[in-house]
């Protein structure tokens, strides 16, 4: 069934130009070269990631090679995959073979993985191109990309102002252009923060739909691999390609990941939405209203609106940043100087791993450690981290009664739009408090998408956040397709390809 | 703020010793203000009424998860030795070790 | 009283001095703690060879080597190894999750281990020593090895190192370590212990045992007591004990120590000694002041392991009898009543050696249940993967032919030399061999004969000279080329001095 906006994987006419999508059609069809493609790319980047950084490393040799080969599929008539010739932006923390994969930290400057993560083949796959790796917070802590220890992002819609983080240079890669996809990690809210702050679509997905063998672990029982694109239908097609059961990931699920291209045109006639009250009480005059209009549209395509209050969400902040430093500062340890990546010398080991940890980790990822180690450690374990994961069951319980309620969930992703470069670096809570909408997700393991719904009076991006229940996607993209087409339609960033 | 337990830089530099980071005085007082006031936001959770309640330590209801007992090829050992900071004879070389292994 | 005790240093010399209870007032506590790599082909998380000898870092994957991104997946056969172990120490086998003991070492590739904490697979066990003691077990977990450091420079000795080397093909191999409760009260009982818990574990077919390869590591916490009271006093743990020999030394040069202490009004400090083999004692290592903080959490990558009745049942299937079931089915050939040590020892050796199936077999076909023991545990063990190997109906024959006299006792052996070695047919060997028993009546011939032909020593042995019997024997058994039976000899000479 075909809505105003065309069959799921071509857009109509006046529809939102997408640009992952256009790329893959042209290249399978032979109007257009993967490698010619590829040049447009690499040259915008060239050009405009001077500004940006969005870019830690730019993979000019491979990426042509690769191009090549899709060239060559097509050209001997096989299948050169949905994404055939469409570049592919990958966050630093997503292991390349052979390729420097850094996190931004000092400790792993160099470090060239001797293999690929799991999403990296299933991109390859598919006939995508990997065009190079993006810029992060230090090993995705942050919400800024400011922790970067090769300096920050700038968003393109602002580049006096941050792109939001950690997935900061794969949203303003894909924001201004330079890719027409891109992967990024989300722990806390780290792909859907700065989606919404760059004024583009990024999903987390259900925890355990999507491999993270090659995803450098931040917090293990959060952390998932997810697409940051310019439309909702790009976004579904990118979750298709990368999602599904691996053998080499413990925590990934056996049952096939619910296809949801098809879901997309299905419409909101009916469905149950929920606007709740924590992710809008308390956040930006201009994020709040922008929330209001988008459950207005919903209703207007013919969804019921109804308000909720799950009050469990306010002990989401406190309870994540418990359990993610916890899980970090243990995640992090095999930084130490022996194997890979920076060393400090000294005269024993011991002083060595100290040294080298010292002057390879940043300020937020020395906290990090330090309070995860301190929060697992003997006489706290109980009443920290213990709890921590009692207050995610009370989380997942509320969140469960909603759902009985309600199909979806809607709110704000993030409480403001995009601060000032320098403007919250001295108070770490006043930082962890843009990830208050977003962590409930993580902490539940369910997932969630935030769709670019207007602006603030300065013309910065807003994001509308869409919750729907573990392996909801479907329901979930269908609600955000139409959000999408009843959005305001954003002006394009200062910064952008040309 | 009232309710945060005061982290003394004593507490600091024991963590600082788990977590097996060099820090400066500075640094760790610095830490020892910004973790207490962290822990502070996290004691909020502390005080809830959670009798009753499981933790919960994976959002999935996975068990059993398991593979055959089959060999898988290795790593081509120069290309790992080749990241390696410091190799002798086909293996990592460190500085000398000063404790014991527990 | 004390005198004598203060003067016994280093009397830790044979394993015979036993218990040190009773004579000095004071009672040992000794409990061990036994880590045993398992037999499987690859790694517990990882596919990599479990090899032991290869060339260092051969056998390294991203998940054993704990590189940034990797995961660990469980091996199967590991879990059913370690669920054999808890059936044969009839532990409660539960459902169990793993943990992450998070420490430092360049041995460990994560600076955690991943290892089973107050979840465990196998608790409340036991196992019986020969003796009839009962030790309990309180738990037999999984968790990974480390890798292998070499201290270079300085002798070897690690404080005078110059520096190390680290292979990590050992790490992520799958152990399982059996902690029994201090039950134990004497070095022997140690050895005991440990004796028994390696035929056990070599019986399940989940370990090697082999103690002085690595393959069965044992570790003894040691602590004293006045005898007759019941709270435990503070224990040492002692490790490096590489043999059974060690770990009775080991033991009994540290019931001395802690006894000299106390008695000398000093406290046992609670430390981790090392037994130095060559100079006899145990050392404190130089380790930090605090205790190890471990911060033991959930480990997050792995998910629970809950093997239901059918899978227990199966494996509980899988194992023929434990040692004692099988040494007290051999005992039970010789009669109700207890069999004496010098039997229970051939008993012991027959089992050790698997070569059951010889005696029972023999038995049941009419040979004398001694004669089948000792053939079995004094000659047939003298090469076990040979003895396993024999033809039971041969080896049966065998015995057949020198009960019923065919054979004498040399000749037998001698058979069952070349069967061991070349297998084949005992009669058509014996035949081969010229083995044939003399008939009485040519036997009597032939001493008639050599009486004939020393008549002075005849007359020396007729007057009383005792000692002639072996000349005569050895002259009869040069005529008639060995064929004649000793005793029978011996036996027509008194009969014709009579």
């Amino acid at each position: 069934m075909t809505g105003p906006w065309g069959s799921a994987t071509s857009p109509a006419p006046g529809a939102r130009p997408s640009p992952a999508l256009d790329i893959a059609g042209a290249v399978r069809d032979g109007s257009m070269s993967a490698a010619a493609v590829v040049e447009k790319y690499l040259g915008a980047i060239d050009e405009v990631d001077g500004e940006l950084h969005a870019f830690v490393t730019v993979m000019h040799d491979s990426a042509r090679l690769e191009a090549e080969s899709v060239d060559r599929r097509v050209a001997a008539g096989e299948d050169p995959g949905p994404l055939a010739g469409v570049p592919v932006a990958l966050k630093d923390n997503m292991c390349t073979r052979g390729v420097p994969t850094t996190c931004s930290s000092r400790i792993l400057e160099g470090w060239r993985p001797p293999y690929d993560a799991t999403v990296v083949a299933r991109l390859r796959a598919a006939g995508a191109v990997v065009i190079g790796k993006t810029n992060l917070d230090e090993f995705a802590m942050g919400s800024s990309t400011e922790n970067s220890a090769f300096g920050p992002t700038h968003n393109p819609h602002d580049p006096g102002r941050v792109p939001g983080g950690s997935s900061g240079g794969s949203a303003a890669a894909v924001a201004a252009g330079l890719a027409p996809l891109a992967l990024g990690s989300d722990t806390g809210g780290s792909i859907r923060q700065p989606a919404a702050l760059c004024g583009i679509v990024g999903m987390k997905p259900t925890y355990g739909t999507v491999s993270r063998y090659g995803l450098v672990a931040f917090a293990s029982s959060l952390d998932q691999i997810g697409p940051l694109t310019t439309t909702v239908t790009e976004s579904a097609v990118l979750f298709d390609v990368i999602g599904g059961q691996d053998p080499l990931d413990s925590t990934c699920l056996e049952r096939p990941v619910p296809r949801t291209v098809s879901a997309l045109a299905d419409g909101v006639e009916g469905l149950r939405v929920g606007l709740v009250a924590e992710l809008v009480d308390g956040v930006d005059a201009a994020v709040g209203a922008r929330v209001h209009e988008a459950a207005g549209a919903l209703a207007a395509a013919g969804a019921n609106i109804d308000n909720v209050s799950i009050p469990e969400f306010r002990h989401g902040l406190p309870a994540y940043y418990v359990v993610a430093p916890a899980e970090a500062s243990s995640n992090l340890s095999r930084y130490d100087g022996v194997r890979y990546g920076l060393r400090v010398e000294a005269d024993t080991a011991e002083a060595m791993n100290a040294a080298t940890r010292a002057a390879g980790f940043g300020p937020e990822v020395k906290r990090r450690i330090m309070l995860g180690t301190y929060a697992l450690s003997a006489g706290y374990y109980d009443a920290y981290y213990g709890q921590a994961q009692k207050v995610r069951t009370l989380i997942i319980d509320a969140l469960a009664s909603a759902y009985q309620r309600f199909d979806v969930l809607l709110g704000a992703t993030t409480p403001t739009t995009a601060f000032a470069i320098g403007a919250k670096v001295d108070d770490p809570w006043a930082m962890y408090l843009s990830d208050v909408c977003t962590v409930p997700s993580n902490l539940a393991g369910h997932p969630a998408i935030s769709i670019p719904f207007g602006t603030d009076d300065g013309g910065l991006p807003v994001g509308v956040q869409v919750l729907a229940p573990a392996l909801g996607e479907p329901v979930m993209f269908q609600v955000a397709a139409v959000l999408e087409s009843r959005a305001p339609v954003l002006a394009p960033p200062r910064v952008h390809a040309p | 703020m009232s309710g945060d337990p005061a982290l003394t830089r004593d507490d600091a530099a024991y963590v600082a010793r788990l977590a097996r980071i060099d820090l400066t005085d500075d640094e760790l007082d610095l830490y020892a203000v910004q973790l207490a006031a962290v822990i502070g936001h996290a004691a909020e959770i502390a005080a809830l009424d959670t009798e009753g309640v499981e933790p919960t330590a994976h959002p999935l209801p996975l068990r059993n998860v398991t593979r055959a007992d089959e060999p898988r090829p290795s790593l081509d050992r120069a290309e790992v030795l080749a990241q390696a900071p410091a190799v002798e004879d086909g293996r990592f070389k460190v500085p000398p070790i000063l404790g014991e292994a527990p | 009283m004390s005198a004598d005790n203060a003067d016994t240093t280093g009397t830790a010399g044979t394993a015979d001095t036993g218990a040190t209870a009773g004579t000095s007032g004071w009672e040992p506590v000794i409990g061990l703690e036994v880590h045993c790599e398992l037999r499987t082909e690859t790694k517990l998380f990882c596919g990599c060879r479990n090899a032991f000898g290869d060339e260092p870092n051969t056998n390294i994957c991203p998940t054993c080597l704990g590189l940034p991104g990797s995961l660990p997946v469980l091996n199967v056969r590991a879990v059913e190894y370690a669920m054999r172990i808890g059936v044969a120490l009839n532990c409660e086998i539960r459902p169990s999750i793993f943990h992450r003991k998070n420490y430092f070492y360049p041995d460990m590739p994560k600076d955690y281990q991943v290892s089973q904490y107050d979840a465990p697979i196998n608790v409340n066990g036991s196992l019986e020593l020969p003796d009839g003691t009962r030790v309990r077990v309180e738990r037999a977990h999984m968790e990974e090895d480390t890798g292998k450091t070499s201290h270079i420079g300085g002798g070897g000795r690690i404080h005078d190192a110059d520096y190390a080397l680290v292979d990590y093909n050992r790490a992520g191999v799958p152990l399982v370590e059996i902690v029994s409760a201090p039950d134990i009260r004497s070095s022997t009982q140690a050895r005991l212990y440990a004796s028994e818990l390696r035929s056990i574990l070599v019986a399940t077919g989940a370990s090697d045992g082999r103690m002085e390869e690595g393959s069965m590591r044992v570790d003894a916490n040691v602590s004293v007591r006045r005898a007759g009271t019941f709270e435990l006093g503070t224990r040492c743990e002692i490790k490096n004990l590489n043999s059974l020999r060690s770990l009775g030394r080991a033991i009994e040069y540290e019931i001395e120590r802690q006894i000299g202490l106390l008695e000398a009004g000093d406290k046992v400090v609670q430390q981790t000694r090392h037994w130095n083999e060559d100079q006899g004692v145990t050392v404190a290592l130089r380790s930090k002041e605090e205790a190890f903080d471990y911060r033991y959490f959930p480990e997050p990558d792995l998910v629970p392991v809950v093997p239901d009745a059918g899978w227990q049942s199966d494996v509980a299937a899988s194992i023929g009898p434990m040692p004692a079931e099988r040494r007290a089915k051999l005992a039970a050939l010789f009669g109700p009543e207890p069999v004496g040590h010098a039997r229970a020892d051939q008993i012991a050796t027959v089992v050790e050696h698997g070569l059951d199936e010889l005696v029972t077999a023999a038995a049941a076909a009419g040979i004398d249940g001694a004669k089948a023991l000792a053939r079995t545990s004094n000659e047939a063990s003298a090469d076990p993967d040979a003895a396993r190997r024999l033809d039971v109906s041969a080896f049966v024959a065998l015995l057949r032919m020198e009960q019923d006299g065919k054979l004498n006792p040399t000749q037998s052996k001698a058979v069952l030399a070349d069967m061991l070695e070349n297998g084949g047919d005992p009669a058509d060997i014996a035949r081969r061999r010229g083995f044939e028993a003399l008939e009485t009546g040519s036997l009597h011939g032939v001493v008639a004969e050599v009486i004939a032909a020393n008549t002075d020593a005849w007359h020396r042995y007729q007057a009383g000279d005792d000692k002639l019997v072996g000349f005569f024997t050895g002259e009869v058994m040069k005529a008639t080329k060995g064929r004649a039976d000793g005793k029978a000899v011996a036996a027509e000479l008194r009969r014709l001095r009579a």
